[in-house]
């Protein structure tokens, strides 16, 4: 006879789904943790919360979480959450979801909530290719790296994503890998507090995919590369903060980023007052 | 001959004032393990800044190794939470034990 334990997340879980679906060494499950973490912390009511997601291994995430949660289409989970934004303000609105999902697919709708300063927390999850599908390469894989489609490695150039959304005017840029587990738990309580666009950068290990290619055997070898190779810089150049699995290059995390730009509920409000005083 | 001038009162003024040690305690932590949730990925007997857990011979219903606290270091334990923070099937969690 087994005595029932409870783990103190359950709360914020629907547990009878556990265990979940995510590979032996997979990060995902370090992303839920650090988000049930942040807003058991956060003074935001816990009805307020709302977690939207498109496709893909990331993207069956909200489904653990026992919050308002939407599985929208593939690469659309931005359009969903602006609009959940943009009627209903007062709604804390995350988005959690992969690279595949939010930059490749996704890739125009991320690029114009930045544009605007929509007011969301994106929280995109790297594992560098397609995870789900069997790991085809993406536009996040490293040059060099190889993949299942790309096994005498890459030669495309990847993309740098604190750079594209720090050039686009974001509120908040952070990387960090899975590792530091503080760290993002932090981040994520700082970034909901911000109005304006926040992006969180999450490095996480894919064990059955890019590590089995990449010469990381299991998820362990892949985080002490991660424990080995980050650098904690947060005044970095991010034009030079390309990823490459060679060892050459640190792997540079921090906050890059935390600037004050109205956000787009705010002009918004603005903008519906001043149109009402006009007779 | 030179004297020193040796004032005790005032190199504890100067200096850092020392810790009483009878004023402290240190943090004592039991480990849970939900053994039918791991998935043997290793994080938490890697990371563990004590070195309490190691990988036990139990196989749980899915066919992997859960993590066990080790023999004799049930003590060790203070209560960091990083086993906690770092097991990503919610697997782990630590309690901390208050006896005042």
């Amino acid at each position: 006879m087994v005595e029932e334990i409870v783990h103190p997340k359950d709360a914020y879980l629907r547990s009878d789904r556990f265990p979940h679906i995510w590979c032996p060494g997979c990060g995902l499950g370090i992303v839920l943790k650090s988000y049930v973490d942040a807003i058991s912390k956060l003074d935001i009511p816990y009805n307020n919360h709302v977690l939207v997601s498109g496709i893909g291994c990331t993207a069956r995430l909200p489904g653990y979480a026992n919050v308002d949660s939407y599985h929208t289409t593939h690469g659309r989970a931005i359009p969903f959450a602006t609009g959940l934004k943009i009627v209903n303000p007062e709604l804390q609105v995350t988005v959690i979801s992969g690279d595949g999902d939010l930059f490749n697919i996704g890739g125009n709708h991320i690029i114009h909530a930045a544009r605007r300063n929509m007011d969301l927390l994106v929280v995109c999850v790297n594992n560098f290719n397609y995870g789900m599908t069997g790991g085809q390469h993406g536009a996040t894989t490293p040059e060099g790296a190889r993949t299942s489609t790309t096994p005498y490695g890459n030669i495309e150039h990847s993309f740098n994503l604190p750079y594209i959304m720090s050039s686009l005017g974001a509120s908040y840029v952070a990387r960090w890998t899975s590792l530091h587990v503080r760290q993002l738990t932090r981040s994520i309580m700082k970034a909901m507090k911000i109005r304006g666009f926040s992006f969180i950068e999450v490095i996480s290990p894919c064990p059955p995919n890019f590590g089995k290619y990449n010469r990381f055997s299991d998820g362990l070898s892949q985080m002490q590369f991660f424990y080995e190779n980050s650098v904690l810089d947060n005044n970095a150049d991010l034009s030079e903060a390309y990823i490459d699995f060679t060892g050459k290059r640190p792997l540079i995390v921090g906050e890059f980023v935390h600037r004050i730009r109205p956000s787009y509920i705010d002009l918004e409000k603005e903008l519906i007052r001043k149109a009402m005083e006009e007779p | 001959m030179i004297t020193i001038d040796f004032d005790s009162e005032k190199i504890y003024k100067t200096g850092r004032t020392p810790i009483n040690l009878q004023n402290f305690r240190k943090p004592l932590g039991r480990v849970h393990i939900i053994a039918e949730r791991c998935k043997e990925c290793g994080y938490c007997w890697t990371y563990c800044p004590k070195e309490v857990l190691e990988k036990s011979d139990y196989v749980n219903k899915n066919g992997y190794h859960p993590p066990r606290v080790k023999k004799g270091r049930e003590n060790d334990c203070v209560a960091c939470g990083m086993c906690e923070a770092i097991c990503p099937d919610f697997a782990i969690f630590v309690e901390e034990i208050k006896n005042e």
